[in-house]
């Protein structure tokens, strides 16, 4: 067993885990953080995606012991200071952006990453953007409308505040 | 001006929040007090004997707290199948034992053979490397043909590896030879339903907890409907009664079929978890579940379609081989055949029709239903049919079709496969969708394709399918082992806020939002009165589940006829309280008022009085106001429509582009537009997603090599276009009190066949009429240049 400590959605954590033991595994069993979902074995469906340091990344991918130190976000640092929705959860209910649910915490971290570099991608950059996360439930059109109505939300802030 | 609340209106969902802030609870989510975790050894040959395994070093390995094999679970009945087919003999079908862990054979790569329970699942996980399993391989049947020719028996039941042989309609099969004989033209085609992984994001997950002063067993499980659950495992696999067997599907993550069923490892937990006093959790991986979650299609058919001079459809028959796989999963029967043969006149008059269908068992996971199940299977046969035949005939096939179609003014229509369609018409929303896909201007469109060096093609498909499954006393006369009514309470409480409990369960179709909003506009009422609770057998009378696009047309009629009763009850109060006899006593609005007077009472009066009953009439009226039904239905449910896909191909590498994807669609009345389209788009990238990319792919030795995320082509995005689509097309179902239809299943299987149809059009001028899916670039390019 190794000592980890890190910060996840603004706190700081620590725990003892196994050098096997993954960062989504670690979040999920050592924290209770179970909004970061695993859909498969082999780093494909983007179910937990988190941002460490600020990028997304399948939380699948890392081990524990490589994060020590890290900044991380999982969906459950999302909302507003007040708990209601952010920008990009709130966009992905008004578009029914979600069905089953089990995707979604990936999605709008993979987009919210996207927002951050691309602030207004088109719905081709969108797409291509999101090969790393797959939706069994909506065909992914409600998710690229959820992400540009995101975007035209976030630009409008941004331009409001020049 | 769009409805802000209620039916008609595109209410948000409120199960969102949850799901997107990460409080949703999965079953995995879930932890137990004193849980151990079980690792489930699996065969990794597709057929063979087993002679010995030996679990000694895994016994005592660290942390180890059980290692079980079927010598362990002796006396326990296997997993049952719950539907009974009846060969054309007369014969009931081959129904082997399907124990719940591999009993002297292993049947399929993935059948369970030993399971480790451990203190943690990396300790249960290294102590399975260390069981010994000795297994003398026989040859693997997985190609049906060969199975049925001679291949070596999976079951000593069925020693041709045949499960069923089936006639439909018997009675109809010389007048259909005889019709083809003397045709003006038939069309034949053989085709390949592929087999599909139906893939829900979340693996499936099970755990089983006793409590050994109550004699309680609860299972958290991921289910599509867990009353069923409860109903096979405890009556005919573990012999535990209702009453001390509690199942709970929390949030379930996507189901599209393959959650339906009951699989061996929930029977296990259940069992288990009371031999060790300890709750034990088992979680699928995504490996495990390519191999261990019942799978779906998987048919081989050949279909002959006669026809006149005008191409009127004279008679069809059809031949199909389908895969059950290596056991027969618990709808398995059903699917070849009643949700298939009845639908083969599709949207037509054809007149005389005959299909065979027989059932093989292969050394291949077990298949079963998935996302429209046995209804894509006729409707891609019937429309591809149709567009060869069109081809063939000189006929526009959009033309061919119109002259088919039945009219407007035959409903009911009885069709000769055994239903009665309660209304539809085709021709409106064919003639939507040519509106929306711009047909008209296709022709300018190719060329300028051709211009680009591009060939471009156009397909259309019609559908019907059955939904609203189903009445009990017609599945029960064709075999079913169960009734198909919903059941649902409405409970109003003290204060007046209303709790719905359901036997519908929501594994993403939005019901906690549709749900309310049927029932807010019935009382008039705010939706966020109203509480829909799901999903655990201790909170909800009986429920039958979720699956055939049943939900809002049997689950929602059953809460209409609760929520009728309510009312009933509730007038009789307020007449009470007016001081006025029940005949005047007006509702409206979420009031209760006299006609012709200004006496009214508030909904939260009558509700309080039920309650504190003080000023009541105790003399003819009890106390309280809640309500059960069970609702079942008189007929299925026909939503129907058209749908026109758009392609370009390349022909230098055969890749195929979707330029356009339309859907029109007559769901009958709509709830909740927002979410009917989602789940449009959710069958409609599943319905592409098989024509285009996906395929279960086994070696000649059993091993499934499209087992992983890898290897197994799910659609990403950029693999998709956008859709559109449109339900603008209504004919309300005529026998449930809402006219709704059903939705989920719909783009699944009305989409192959229009997207396959685009390709070949595309391709026609270089000769190919047909390519199996999915079109992989190879087989495009392959066919092309043959």
């Amino acid at each position: 067993m190794t000592s980890v400590s890190m910060t996840v959605n603004g706190k700081a954590v620590s725990g003892d885990v196994e050098g096997r033991t993954l960062l989504v595994q670690f979040l999920r069993e050592d924290l209770s953080l179970t909004g970061t979902h695993v859909g498969c074995d082999t780093s494909q469906c983007g179910a937990c995606v988190v941002h460490v340091n600020g990028e997304s990344v399948k939380a699948c991918s890392l081990l524990a012991m490589a994060c020590d130190g890290a900044e991380v976000t999982t969906i459950e640092g999302m909302a507003n200071a007040d708990g209601s929705l952010g920008v990009i959860q709130q966009a992905f209910q008004d578009h029914h952006g979600l069905q089953c649910g089990f995707c979604t915490p990936g999605m709008v971290m993979s987009a919210a990453d996207l927002l951050q570099k691309n602030g207004s991608p088109t719905e081709g950059e969108i797409r291509e953007w999101l090969e790393g996360n797959i939706c069994r439930c909506t065909g992914y059109h409600n998710i690229v409308k959820s992400i540009q109505a995101a975007a035209a939300v976030l630009n409008g802030q941004a331009q409001a505040a020049e | 001006m769009p409805k802000d609340q209620g039916i008609g209106a595109s209410s948000k969902r409120r199960e969102d929040i949850r799901f997107l802030t990460g409080k949703g609870q999965y079953t995995d989510d879930l932890n137990r007090p004193g849980q151990t975790y079980a690792y489930i050894l699996r065969s990794n040959v597709a057929h063979g004997a087993i002679n010995g395994i030996d679990t000694g070093a895994a016994s005592a390995a660290p942390g180890v707290v059980r290692v079980f094999t079927s010598a362990d679970m002796e006396g326990l009945g296997g997993v049952p199948c719950g539907w009974q087919v009846t060969d054309k003999n007369g014969d009931p079908m081959k129904e082997p034992m399907h124990p719940i862990l591999a009993a002297g054979k292993v049947r399929h790569v993935g059948d369970p053979i030993a399971v480790v329970v451990a203190e943690s699942l990396n300790e249960a996980r290294d102590a399975a490397e260390l069981i010994e399993v000795d297994i003398s391989e026989l040859p693997a049947q997985i190609d049906m043909a060969s199975a049925i020719s001679g291949g070596a028996a999976l079951h000593e039941e069925a020693p041709d590896n045949i499960c069923f042989d089936w006639e439909f309609v018997a009675e109809n099969k010389a007048a259909v030879d005889e019709a083809i004989a003397g045709a003006h033209h038939v069309t034949t085609l053989e085709l390949t339903n592929n087999r599909l992984v139906a893939n829900p994001m979340e693996p499936r997950c099970a755990i089983g907890e006793y409590n050994s002063a109550t004699e309680e067993h609860t299972l958290y499980t991921t289910s599509q409907n867990p009353h069923v659950i409860r109903l096979l495992m405890g009556a005919f696999v573990l012999s535990i009664p209702e009453h001390k067997l509690r199942v709970v599907a929390p949030d379930v993550g996507g189901g599209f079929g393959s959650k339906i069923y009951h699989y061996a490892e929930e029977a296990f937990v259940t069992w288990a978890s009371k031999q060790l006093g300890r709750p034990i959790k088992w979680t699928s991986d995504r490996s495990e579940a390519f191999v261990s979650d019942a799978q779906g299609r998987d048919h081989v058919t050949k279909v002959e379609l006669a026809m006149d001079e005008q191409g009127k459809f004279l008679a069809l028959r059809c031949s199909t081989l389908a895969n059950m796989g290596a056991y027969l999963s618990t709808f398995a029967p059903c699917v070849p055949t009643w949700l298939h043969g009845t639908l083969l006149a599709g949207n037509y008059t054809t007149p005389l029709i005959f299909t065979n269908v027989k059932a093989v068992f292969t050394n291949t996971v077990p298949v079963d239903a998935y996302r429209g199940a046995g209804r894509p299977e006729a409707t891609y046969q019937l429309e591809r049919t149709i567009d060869k035949a069109a081809r063939e005939m000189g006929i526009d096939p959009i033309e061919l079709r119109r002259r088919n179609f039945i009219q407007p003014d035959q409903y009911p229509y009885a069709t000769p496969v055994a239903v009665e369609y309660d209304s539809g018409n085709y021709t409106a929303t064919m003639d939507k969708a040519v509106e929306i896909a711009n047909v008209a201007g296709f022709a300018g469109r190719k060329a300028e394709s051709a211009a680009r060096g591009k060939l471009r093609g156009l397909g259309v498909a019609s559908y019907i399918e059955a939904c609203g499954i189903a009445p009990s006393t017609l599945v029960g006369a064709l075999g079913a082992r169960a009734g198909l009514y919903e059941a649902a309470t409405v409970r109003v409480n003290p204060t007046g806020s209303i709790s719905v409990m359901t036997g519908s369960h929501s594994h993403g179709q939005g019901h906690e939002t549709t749900f309310a909003q049927v029932v807010a506009d019935r009382l008039g009422c705010d939706e966020s009165q109203i509480d829909i609770v799901h999903g655990d057998t201790s909170k909800i009378p009986f429920g039958m589940g979720t699956y055939g696009s049943r939900s809002l047309a049997v689950g929602g009629s059953a809460i209409v006829k609760s929520v009728d009763k309510i009312v009933a009850k509730a007038k009789k109060i307020a007449a009470h309280l007016m001081e006025a006899s029940d005949a005047d006593v007006e509702f409206a609005n979420g009031e209760f008022s006299v006609a012709g007077t200004d006496k009214k009472v508030a909904w939260g009066d009558v509700a309080l009085t039920a309650y504190v009953p003080h000023n009541f009439p105790h003399e003819t009226l009890e106390p309280g106001l809640e309500e059960t039904s069970f609702y079942d239905p008189a007929n299925f449910t026909y939503p129907a429509g058209a749908y026109i896909c758009e392609v370009e191909v390349d022909p230098e590498t055969g890749v195929v582009e979707i330029l356009d994807f339309t859907a029109a669609d007559d769901f009958g009345n709509v709830v909740n537009p927002m979410i009917v389209e989602g789940q449009v788009h959710g069958g409609l990238a599943q319905g592409i997603g098989q024509a285009m990319l996906e395929g279960a792919v086994y070696d000649a030795d059993g091993q499934l090599i499209s087992a992983s995320f890898m290897d197994y082509a799910m659609p990403r995005a950029d693999d998709l276009p956008s859709f559109a689509v449109d339900h603008s097309s209504v004919t309300p179902c005529t026998h449930n009190p809402l006219g709704v239809k059903g939705c989920g299943e719909a783009g699944a299987i009305g989409s192959p066949p229009a997207l396959v149809n685009a390709v070949v059009d595309a391709l026609a001028e270089r000769g190919v009429t047909h390519i199996d899916m999915p079109l992989t670039p190879k087989r495009v390019w392959e066919a092309m240049n043959s």
